[in-house]
């Protein structure tokens, strides 16, 4: 099935950045209500506010567990500033296959755990509902 | 004049076309019991449904019956496209700011006992004052009484004057010289068609510090609303008197309060996530609809909101002040008739009238053996009917689809039972 290309399941079975910092400089859980999805992830930044280290931990699908992996791959060297310029459809294009709408929340975890943790959740609702 | 009146006839078929309209509705196709066409007066009860809604929940069922948000396979995506998607024609149609300031819910009655039991129950104490109307239908009045005997705080009803308006002056000087937490008022009534200046009311409230909540029951179906413009905090509505499904409703409110207020109820959906030390809620606004929604009845909804915006809400308005116009200046050729509430300036479709010397009851029968169906009663209005000292009125309401021949036939029922009762 074209869902759980290659990519995505390399991903899954083998996440980049698995583990939790301590101490970190961002810190957030965050779950996904309708399936169990479950996402703890952890950042540290220095002092020009360039992401250092990123390690996360979690539980759920292949696609909410490979999309972290790859966001993790994606944000480390990048600005907090640079953060707040990705979009759904970077992740979208990132996992690289049409998601229906129960699973956009599945493949959309792991950013959402990111801008609610370095922006806080009024930011992540803006972005969510963009294009509604 | 006459000349005119035929010109003005001919432009409004042109942009509304009644029949075409009335063959929408199968319910209006049929003949009543005693081989007389059906005239259906009754729309401030609920309304009928066209087609497009009727096929819309069918189809629902027959092909992709499923539960929303959970599943992951073809059902369930479609029928979580559909309900989602019936949340955005909603948010468009009242046009407010956000989807997540849309909650579903079975109806206003529900709206209203969600907003009392959370935004209530969290903020109203001993010393506040609630204000509400003598026109209210129950559902604005009770939840709030429920809740008074238990908190303690105190509720105001603003009268009715005369001409079947509110006494504004009465309202705006509770609001400069109590502690007014809340207004809670309809936009149109629903026995006298009374129209309130809800945004005049609203921005009056808002400058004491004082919330409004508006039910827009008897609005939404025949004029545009607004929410933001309106600048409502909250406002509730149903859907079956829409062209919708019963079980359909919609609680509006703004974003900022919705976030702050404790949930109602609980269950599935609405938690982000449980433990057995306690739980966390899910984001706007499914915090607000616990357990299995009704997914037919939204997705219905949707449709009817299609079915407005396509015929076109000021079309509808214009329709309906005809009507109203038309039909109280004949209700007016039966003697002993008395029609409740304002002129048709300030009135929404709707007429609810007695007849010296027959009982509400009996009218409503008689008319039922013409094919004529009204409603005769208190409207779920015992305050308002106590205020006009009358226990019972028979009501005409009109939609879009209701003709000027219709309330030919009304007049024409109206005489025979005069006749019957030997008037």
């Amino acid at each position: 099935m074209d869902m759980y290309r290659e990519i995505i399941l390399d991903h899954a079975r083998t996440p980049h950045h698995p583990g939790i910092l301590n101490p970190a400089d961002f810190d957030h859980e965050e779950h996904n209500p309708l399936c169990g999805d479950r996402l703890h992830l952890t950042l540290k930044v220095d002092e020009n506010r360039v992401v250092t280290d990123i390690a996360w931990d979690g539980e759920g699908c292949a696609i909410s567990q490979a999309t972290a992996s790859m966001l993790a791959d994606e944000i480390v060297g990048k600005t907090l500033d640079e953060i707040t310029h990705i979009t759904k459809d970077d992740i979208f294009e990132m996992v690289g296959i049409p998601l229906t709408i129960n699973r956009v929340k599945c493949a959309l975890l792991s950013l959402k755990t990111l801008i609610i943790a370095t922006q806080g959740v009024a930011n992540w609702q803006t972005l969510e509902d963009k294009d509604e | 004049m006459r000349k005119n009146t035929n010109m003005t006839t001919v432009n409004t078929q042109t942009a509304y076309n009644l029949e075409l309209i009335r063959s929408d509705f199968p319910i209006l196709q049929q003949m009543h019991s005693n081989n007389v066409p059906l005239v259906y007066l009754d729309n401030a009860a609920t309304s009928q449904k066209p087609n497009s809604v009727i096929e819309a929940i069918d189809t629902y069922y027959r092909e992709y019956n499923a539960n929303v948000h959970r599943g992951i396979h073809k059902l369930s995506e479609q029928a979580t496209t559909e309900y989602e998607s019936a949340r955005l024609k909603v948010r468009k149609f009242i046009n407010a700011a956000s989807k997540r300031e849309i909650i579903f819910t079975r109806g206003t009655t529900e709206s209203i006992n969600l907003v009392a039991q959370t935004w209530g129950r969290a903020n109203l104490k001993a010393g506040d004052v609630v204000v509400s109307t003598v026109m209210e239908h129950h559902s604005n009045i009770v939840p709030w009484q429920i809740l008074a005997a238990e908190k303690g705080f105190t509720i105001r009803y603003v009268p009715v004057l005369a001409d079947g308006t509110l006494d504004l002056d009465y309202l705006y000087a509770l609001l400069s010289q109590e502690p007014v937490k809340l207004v809670t008022l309809m936009q149109v009534s629903n026995v006298l068609g009374t129209v309130n200046p809800v945004e005049e009311v609203i921005s009056k409230a808002h400058a004491t510090g004082a919330l409004v909540l508006v039910d827009g029951a008897q609005s939404i179906p025949h004029m545009t609303v607004d929410v933001q413009t309106m600048d409502a905090d909250f406002f509730a509505f149903s859907g079956h008197k829409m062209l919708g499904p019963t079980g359909s409703g919609v609680l509006y409110g703004k974003r900022t309060l919705l976030e702050a207020m404790p949930p109602w109820m609980g269950g599935g959906d609405m938690i982000s996530s449980v433990k057995l030390t306690g739980s966390t809620w899910n984001e706007l606004p499914y915090k607000f609809e616990a357990g299995t929604p009704a997914i037919a009845q939204a997705i219905g909804l949707g449709y009817a909101i299609d079915y407005l915006t396509k015929t076109g809400m000021d079309n509808i308005h214009n329709h309906e002040r005809d009507i109203i116009r038309y039909a109280l200046d004949r209700l007016q050729e039966v003697p002993g008739l008395t029609v409740y509430g304002p002129t048709a300036e300030q009135k929404g479709a709707v007429a609810a009238f007695t007849v010296e010397g027959i009982h509400a009851h009996d009218i409503a029968q008689l008319l039922d053996s013409e094919g004529i169906a009204v409603r005769a009663g208190h409207h779920c209005a015992m305050p308002l009917h106590e205020h006009l000292h009358v226990n019972a009125t028979a009501r005409a309401s009109f939609y879009l689809y209701n003709t000027t021949a219709e309330v030919d036939a009304l007049i024409t029922a109206l005489h025979n039972a005069r006749k019957t009762f030997r008037l």
